[in-house]
């Protein structure tokens, strides 16, 4: 692989092997080979100190101030950033490419974390609609209280609400695991495509409903299913790796997983297994 | 997009004019149209407080049209001919611009016939009629439409309000919100989404002798429950009954005299955030609205779909 850094605007793409395509059937994208690693420029990626710490007071600050300031901080080094007086407002900490602890003393307002791919992040507070739309990789833990549209889009890492969320949790979810501690409202798992979501809770109204694939795991009442979401047998499997995940996620230490109900899809709506094997990884 | 604010302080005033401002101006991105208030205040409860326009300020896409302020002096003295000949009087009356005034008055008699009279005055629209409810609305921002009508220094118990942006109709005051629950006194709504069956509505409504000011959507809610709670129904159960009478996305709040309430869509398609404890409620399109006034640490939630709730003063 050619050296990024030096590479024509133009050519980035095909030299990072992103359009290399393997016809075999039908159309395959080959992605990054490990091997080349050190090639491999990521763009936005500092290396940080996690024990490098610093507050970071966003109070005065608008949104893409208080962003570029992050951004800043990780160029210089800092590991473990602490946002203090966020205030409710829109988009902070998104598009956060690195390895990072990110704290939040307070609460965010709408697409808080999003796009991300590998912080760990705290919020003591809320969030709002949208948060962690678009999660590539990281761990988001919120304590309180989470708005309609959580973990959008999600294509992999551990999204966790302590409190309940609102609607359409996890809708077009691509992979990961969203896991929520208290309730979760009306579409729940809408259209989603992979990954898994784990409710503590009770469920709204139309739950998966239209889903293609994934798994929703729900311990309280459902308020009915969606079109084309069924029930499925938990196995032991799913009650050690959800018992793992809640392990990690810090909820639910006495919650009797055995008794939470499974939820897939139909695959009739979508005509999905009429799709090849490989067309079917290809969600990611 | 539109964005609505309401708070309740339960058991005592506080300065409701000023908390509603700051709560809306933090929504000002969701609605720069226009900006509307219902307060209510501490008034002596004795006479009606009827707010009412003689013409218009006319923004991008009305229908109406610009008049010279000459014309809105003449129906003003048509008004208070007419209030005369209704038996109403006058206690005090304020122009607050040329062409909206504040009037209370002592009145005893039917509101509906009442408002049918005045409002069958060409161009003239009663924008609400209460012994607590002062209804506000202009084009600008909360700041703006605040400072105009010196609303700053209203003490009251609650309120609501709504930043607009026009989409199904013209940037007017007809137009803006809040609505007043027409022939309701003290009953207002305000509304974030879009209503699909509002021309059936309308016209089952309008056959049963309720009357329409505007061809916004959100004015069918008020217009709705009022003649649910006409009916007979309470005031939480016209909000119950609309969720499946009404068709489209809302999130909406309505208030009376001595309360406050919200209800959200069955699909739950519209933001709310929600802050409760014993003494205020607090809510708003979104968390900053509500931090505009409480910038301390707070528990907030969304609401779920389908959700009715209804807080006393």
């Amino acid at each position: 692989m050619a050296n990024l850094k030096t590479t024509e605007k133009k050519t980035k793409a095909q030299s990072m092997g992103l359009h290399t395509e393997v016809l075999t059937g039908k159309t395959q994208q080959k992605f990054f080979n490990p091997d080349e690693a050190e090639n491999f420029y990521y763009w936005g990626t500092y290396d940080v100190d996690f024990n490098k710490r610093i507050d970071l007071d966003v109070n005065d600050l608008d949104c893409k101030e208080a962003n570029k300031k992050i951004d800043e901080l990780m160029s210089q080094g800092y590991g473990t950033i602490v946002i203090k007086n966020p205030q409710g407002k829109h988009s902070l900490g998104v598009g956060v490419l690195n390895k990072l602890n990110l704290i939040f003393e307070g609460s965010l307002g709408y697409f808080g974390v999003g796009s991300i791919d590998g912080p760990t992040v705290r919020i003591n507070g809320r969030v709002g609609w949208s948060c962690a739309e678009n999660m590539m990789a990281g761990k988001v833990v919120i304590e309180k209280n989470a708005g309609s549209c959580f973990g959008a889009a999600v294509r992999g890492g551990d999204l966790i609400c302590k409190g309940s969320v609102g609607a359409r949790t996890g809708i077009d979810q691509k992979g990961g695991t969203i896991i929520v501690g208290g309730d979760a409202g009306a579409f729940t798992g809408f259209m989603m495509q992979r990954g898994r979501i784990i409710i503590l809770g009770n469920v709204g109204i139309n739950l998966g409903d239209s889903m293609y694939d994934g798994t929703i795991y729900v311990g309280g009442k459902i308020g009915s299913f969606g079109s084309d979401a069924i029930e499925s047998p938990m196995t032991k499997s799913d009650v050690d790796w959800i018992k793992r995940k809640l392990k990690v996620a810090e909820i639910g230490e006495k919650f009797d997983v055995s008794k939470m109900t499974k939820v897939v899809a139909g695959k009739k709506l979508w005509n999905y297994d009429a799709l090849e094997p490989t067309e079917k990884k290809g969600a990611i | 997009m539109c964005g609505i604010a309401g708070l309740i302080h339960r058991g005592k005033s506080s300065d409701v004019g000023n908390e509603l401002q700051l709560m809306l101006q933090a929504l000002k991105h969701r609605g720069p149209d226009s900006t509307g208030y219902a307060l209510y205040a501490d008034n002596d409860g004795e006479n009606f407080i009827m707010r009412f326009k003689v013409g218009e300020n006319v923004g991008e896409g009305s229908t109406s049209v610009n008049e010279d302020d000459s014309v809105y002096d003449k129906r003003k003295e048509l008004v208070d001919q007419m209030l005369k000949n209704l038996n109403a009087t006058v206690v005090k009356e304020e122009k607050l611009t040329p062409y909206s005034y504040r009037y209370e008055m002592k009145y005893d008699q039917d509101l509906m016939e009442f408002s049918k009279k005045i409002e069958s005055i060409e161009s003239v629209e009663i924008l609400s009629i209460g012994k607590s409810l002062e209804l506000i609305k202009d084009l600008g921002d909360a700041r703006a439409v605040s400072e105009r009508y010196d609303l700053g220094k209203v003490k009251g118990t609650h309120g609501i309000g709504h930043a607009r942006m026009a989409t199904e109709s013209g940037v007017d005051i007809k137009s803006a919100h809040p609505f007043w629950g027409y022939p309701f006194s003290d009953v207002s709504v305000v509304h974030n989404g879009q209503l699909t069956n509002y021309w059936n509505n309308r016209r089952v409504l309008e056959n049963k002798g309720m009357r329409f000011m505007s061809e916004c959507d959100s004015e069918l809610i008020a217009v709705y429950l009022a003649e649910k709670m006409r009916n007979g129904a309470s005031l939480e159960e016209g909000m119950k009954d609309s969720l499946s009478g009404l068709d489209g996305v809302f999130t909406y709040f309505v208030a009376t005299k001595d309360s406050l309430g919200m209800a959200k869509d069955t699909m739950a398609a519209k933001p709310l955030v929600l802050y409760e404890s014993d003494d205020l409620v607090a809510m708003g399109s979104e968390e900053i609205a509500i931090r505009s006034i409480l910038p301390h640490e707070i528990d907030t939630y969304d609401p779920f779909d389908g959700e009715v709730k209804v807080w006393q003063i």
